[in-house]
């Protein structure tokens, strides 16, 4: 008996966590739909007028496109990058290998500020700053390690003899990689690049400051909250954390359904 | 005389400061089925790997049908493996596990899904074809895992602890899958394991290894009956070992003199090797008879061992038929007299 009255007070709690961490975003939604200027209560009629202004507004269309384009770089190349030193470590063993993996996840532990203003420095310094492949560069760093991360934790669940099974089977290295890592690792691969264009959709720091021109959703949603308040970022909001949301899911699905398989 | 298909001579494998295997020779002839047996640590599945390419030799030579292989790196060897883990491709089905070889030798699509089947249904697993290798069953991922390595029709197959994760009743079938394939296709089988029952069910030639060196080769028999050294006559099968002192024709041991035949000179140090089969035992005693108490007995089944300690404190062992026991009335703490022929006991020239 006292074990379900347990499990009901787990569940309440559970429940109050996820109304702190979504409820915030819930009401943004909410008043995303809301006619009123002001986010108030009682609410006004619904509307999907804030949806048309921003779909109407060629800045904050400009922002998506540059916004959608770092993402889907940034995924590419950090997914890359976090495969290579995740299969590098998982293959090869070498004399500091430990500085080198605290090496590569290092950047998350960085300040995000710091991390910004020494982009800026950088790549101003290497004529680089300013462009919307900045940003790219600055995400990419930001966000390997995260895909190795990932793809580290599929490599670690292989069969150590996989691989030389497939030489063993007349593949040259470069054949094993592409026919036996390569698909091994394909659920952590997709995981790694939905969540890392995830992160990189939604970074607001590092992108504000290397941007330069160019505008990314997060910086165009400040600059519209900063002139006034109006309700159109809250409709920018909610299609950010859909989209999101959704890679995140993605990521999720991919990932959490394979490793409980094996 | 052909000459020998494989061939390693003065082979040594070093990891850092460990040697793995110890100046090895060995030859194996085409169409031969060897296991290579020894306790864990022992350089077997080592000196598997050396063949495979998957380690090279710090020295000496390996030779695979007359060519030096040292150089030859494991793609471009035709020495496919069963692994102990079967290392089965999970993200393909058993029938595009089978292929796998073959498409990396370039075969066209169809061609490889023929031949793929077509051992897939030899070995009697064409229904699951299609079927995701992790949910075969561990005899079924079994097959899949030869098929794989049998597609190419390779000169050699090497297998390595092949059975070690399959149950009892499992381990016997495939015992027989393999013999009969070996016959079938008339290629060489180089067998790793630990398990003696394996080693001698399947092997034409054994080869026991210890602490990185050959101890022994010979037939499952020879093996059996006449252990090299004490090593073989301890790991292999269930042998009495008395340590003792050559008299000529007799041997002294702190149990008694035994006639011996093959002894060395007198009063060096020799050891009689009694396998526990060959050993008798009675309730009464008889003549020359080792009077014991019984400590245990293992009952496996059609035989017994039993196990039983001297008066000095020596343990002994017989191993007889179950229906043998008869009125034997065994029970723990009983007495009984041991006594063996004297063409029975196996003498080793050391101490």
């Amino acid at each position: 008996m006292s074990a379900r009255i347990a499990t009901a007070l787990l569940l309440g709690w559970l429940l109050l966590v996820f109304i702190f961490i979504f409820a915030p975003i819930l009401a943004s939604v909410v008043f995303s739909f809301n006619s009123d200027r002001f986010p108030t209560i009682p609410l006004g009629s619904f509307t999907t007028r804030w949806y048309d202004t921003i779909f109407a507004d060629p800045e904050i269309g400009e922002a998506a496109r540059a916004s959608i384009v770092v993402s889907l770089s940034t995924s590419v190349i950090a997914t890359t990058l976090g495969f290579a030193t995740a299969y590098t470590d998982y293959r090869y063993n070498f004399r500091f290998k430990g500085p080198y993996l605290a090496l590569i996840l290092l950047p998350p532990t960085i300040p995000l500020i710091i991390m910004a203003l020494a982009m800026l420095a950088w790549l101003s310094w290497i004529g680089a700053s300013g462009q919307l492949w900045s940003i790219v560069i600055a995400h990419s760093v930001l966000t390997a390690p995260f895909a190795m991360a990932i793809i580290r934790l599929r490599l670690n669940q292989i069969d150590p003899n996989l691989e030389a099974a497939a030489w063993n089977l007349g593949s040259s290295e470069w054949k094993a990689l592409r026919s036996v890592i390569l698909p091994f690792c394909r659920p952590a691969i997709i995981s790694a690049a939905c969540l890392t264009a995830a992160v990189s959709f939604d970074e607001f720091v590092v992108a504000w400051f290397v941007s330069g021109l160019n505008k990314t959703v997060p910086v165009i949603i400040l600059e519209i909250v900063q002139g006034n308040i109006d309700p159109q970022v809250n409709a920018i909001g909610s299609l950010v954390f859909l989209t999101s949301i959704t890679l995140v899911v993605l990521a999720q699905v991919f990932f959490i359904s394979r490793i409980s398989r094996t | 005389m052909t000459e020998p298909l494989v061939i390693l001579s003065g082979v040594v494998k070093r990891f850092g400061d460990f040697t793995a295997v110890h100046h090895l020779d060995l030859e194996i002839t085409a169409g031969e089925f060897v296991a290579i047996m020894g306790p864990s640590g022992c350089g077997k599945t080592t000196t598997l790997r050396m063949i495979a390419g998957l380690e090279v030799p710090t020295e000496g030579e390996a030779r695979i049908s007359g060519r030096l292989m040292n150089a030859v790196p494991v793609h471009e060897r035709d020495t496919p493996m069963v692994w102990q883990s079967l290392a089965l491709f999970p993200f393909l089905n058993a029938r595009e596990n089978v292929e796998f070889g073959l498409r990396m030798r370039g075969i066209g699509a169809a061609e490889r899904r023929r031949r793929a089947v077509q051992w897939l249904e030899r070995l009697e697993i064409g229904e699951f074809a299609e079927r995701n290798v992790e949910t075969l069953s561990g005899g079924q991922r079994q097959r899949v895992a030869l098929a794989r390595a049998l597609v190419t029709e390779p000169p050699i197959l090497l297998l390595d602890e092949p059975l070690s994760a399959l149950d009892a009743h499992l381990i016997i079938r495939m015992q027989g899958v393999l013999t009969r394939l070996q016959r079938e296709l008339g290629i060489t089988f180089v067998y790793v394991t630990h398990s003696q029952s394996e080693a001698f069910a399947l092997a034409d030639r054994v080869v026991i290894m210890s602490r990185g060196r050959i101890v022994q080769v010979g037939q499952p028999r020879e093996i059996y009956r006449a252990p090299a050294n004490r090593f073989v006559a301890e790991f292999v099968g269930r042998n009495n070992i008395l340590s003792g002192i050559s008299r000529g024709d007799v041997i002294e041991t702190a149990l008694g003199i035994f006639p011996a035949a093959g002894l060395p000179a007198a009063d060096k140090p020799a050891t009689l090797v009694v396998a526990a089969d060959l050993v008798r035992i009675d309730r009464t005693p008889t003549e020359g008879a080792i009077p014991c108490t019984l400590i245990s007995e293992e009952f496996v089944g059609a035989t017994v061992t039993l196990f039983l300690e001297a008066a000095d404190g020596t343990d002994l062992k017989v191993q007889l038929p179950e229906r043998a026991l008869g009125d034997l009335n065994l029970h723990a703490g009983g007495r009984f007299h041991l006594s063996w022929p004297a063409d029975a006991g196996h003498v080793l020239a050391e101490g």
